[in-house]
């Protein structure tokens, strides 16, 4: 943990390429050097190897079942919460390897925030609770600021700035779930990770969050995997494309759509299978 | 496309479905009818024996003289009841929490769900024996019959009912609460407290007021463990009242007078279950999980 913490603080960057949007706060890359993913028996992610630029928003796109969601929960070591789930490789975020000996698999996750397929707040908070939860399940103290700014970070603020002591789960579905973005943020992560966040949302909802994933981009490095070929065209810097566990092919979004190297990424993003 | 055609239900369908109607109904009606009949009868017999005295009173044990009122059984109960729960409760939860959060599917924990459900089997009058040969026999506390051995007993009893209902409702909690907090990077401990438990209070509180329902209708561990005075007890290290030996001891009774008391103690017993029944409906039926 103090490996990490420290590190937040000392690490001198050049300053990122040409930004589509200002940098507020240089977030940080994420690397996956040769990652493979099992479920019990079931080898999911195969020899991965793949970087997420800072302040950047990475899509991963590829059909049902080929490993994007597990590449994401391998970042921040959620993978491991599944019984039977192990993984191999490494995961660095800078330079310091999230499965290295000695890191703390809770400041991994303070540092790299995910949000889930399904809005998932805590039923028993109120709105400011749920924002605040973060903060408090990591045992600092919260200030109504800083729930505010996370709030507003999410583009939730002036819809719930008046009520806020409502339980959570009285907010409709794209609401909740960008409750949920304005929880991760509230513990000012590095990265956000983003397990097709829209795919349980009306199109409003979705075109929202979308907006949300272009403005966060100056604040942390964006990794989103999605179903969508549309979305990932919106909102991402970078596409990867998965299949069967394996990278396929990864480039800058406008090429991966209109002129993949692989066959098989040109075959999936024009619909031919998937 | 031409309109699909749907053939009308046959007459047989109709009968069987009617039949099956009806039996089930009359099931229902055989398994209402001695409810019904209990509670009538332990309004019709015990009403008359309610009075403000008869709450407020100790019962005195004069044979010919007046006989008192069932305070000291009310207060028993609820003392007895009481602290049961208040060993019961936590053990019971945090057995439920650590089979859920932690026990998971391993041989431990399918050794201990084994046990709980054995134990759930068990019945009461043998709670009461293995208090009564390890506490009572040895006189432990410097005591013989004591209230606190009743307690013992009575936990033992809530014990698999309090930690099954609380597995259930923990296991109704949805992963996708847990990942979010873990995801927050939350500590384990600290995503059961702030997180899972809270969610499932309700359920919990349910399971809880049924043990304690249970335990306090319950004569034979108390039988000899706690035994039955007549005068009201506060001292746990002593023989303590109680509504169901209350009420064994007066059944029995040769005269009607007792026995009047002995149906007003067990509409007052009833009466409390009920409440305690009634509030955990009302709690459940608050759950933001059911």
């Amino acid at each position: 943990m103090s490996d990490l913490a420290a590190q937040r603080t000392t690490t001198v960057r050049p300053a990122p390429g040409p930004a589509l949007q200002p940098v507020a706060s240089p977030a940080r890359a994420v690397t996956v050097e040769r990652l493979n993913a099992w479920y019990g028996d079931q080898h999911s992610v195969k020899d991965l190897t793949l970087s997420f630029a800072p302040n950047r928003a990475t899509a991963l796109i590829g059909p049902s079942g080929s490993g994007k969601s597990t590449v994401v929960r391998c970042v921040n070591r959620m993978h491991e919460e599944i019984p039977g789930a192990r993984a191999s490789g490494r995961v660095l975020l800078d330079d310091t390897d999230v499965y290295g000996d000695g890191v703390d698999v809770v400041a991994v996750r303070r540092a790299i925030g995910m949000v889930f397929q399904k809005p998932n707040p805590f039923p028993t908070m109120s709105i400011f609770d749920n924002v605040a939860a973060g903060l408090r399940l990591t045992a600092r103290k919260v200030s109504h600021d800083q729930v505010e700014s996370a709030l507003r970070g999410a583009g939730l603020w002036e819809e719930v700035k008046d009520r806020l002591a409502k339980p959570g789960i009285g907010l409709s579905g794209g609401q909740q779930q960008r409750l949920c973005i304005a929880r991760a943020l509230a513990v000012e992560p590095d990265v956000l990770l983003m397990d097709e966040p829209a795919s349980a949302l009306d199109p409003i909802s979705t075109l929202k969050i979308e907006e949300l994933v272009q403005e966060l981009k100056s604040r942390v490095t964006i990794a989103i995997v999605t179903h969508n070929m549309q979305q990932a065209a919106r909102v991402a810097d970078q596409t990867a494309f998965m299949l069967d566990g394996e990278l396929v092919e990864v480039g800058p979004t406008e090429k991966i759509f209109t002129n993949p190297d692989d066959s098989r990424t040109e075959e999936y993003v024009t619909g031919k299978f998937g | 496309m031409s309109s699909v055609a749907f053939a009308p239900v046959s007459a047989r369908r109709r009968r069987t479905d009617k039949l099956a109607r009806a039996s089930v109904a009359l099931l229902t009606g055989v398994a209402l009818v001695p409810l019904a009949l209990i509670l009538y009868y332990l309004v019709k017999q015990g009403i008359g024996a309610i009075s403000l005295d008869f709450f407020t009173t100790d019962p005195t044990g004069s044979f010919l003289g007046d006989p008192g009122g069932i305070k000291s059984a009310i207060l028993g109960t609820v003392l007895m009841v009481g602290l049961a729960a208040a060993v019961a409760v936590p053990v019971g939860v945090g057995v439920a929490v650590w089979l859920v959060e932690f026990g998971r599917a391993s041989k431990l924990a399918h050794a201990v769900r084994y046990f709980i459900d054995v134990m759930t089997g068990v019945p009461s009058i043998v709670f009461g024996l293995f208090v009564y040969i390890t506490l009572v026999i040895g006189g432990a506390g410097g005591s013989s019959f004591a209230a606190w051995k009743g307690s013992t007993a009575l936990a033992l009893l809530m014990l698999p009912i309090v930690t099954r209902s609380a597995e259930v409702v923990l296991l109704l909690v949805p992963d996708a609460l847990r990942e979010a907090a873990y995801a927050l990077g939350a500590p384990r401990w600290k995503v059961v407290f702030r997180v899972v438990l809270p969610t499932a209070l309700p359920g919990i509180v349910t399971g809880v007021l049924l043990a304690v329902a249970r335990a306090a209708g319950e004569t034979a561990p108390l039988l000899f463990t706690a035994a039955a005075v007549n005068a009201t007890a506060f001292n746990y290290n002593d023989s303590m009242n109680s509504l169901p030996m209350l009420i064994f001891k007066n059944v029995g009774q040769a005269q009607d007078r007792l026995v009047t008391i002995a149906w007003g103690a067990a509409l007052t017993l009833v009466a409390m279950i009920l409440m305690l029944t009634l509030l955990a409906r009302l709690i459940q039926r608050r759950s933001r999980l059911s």
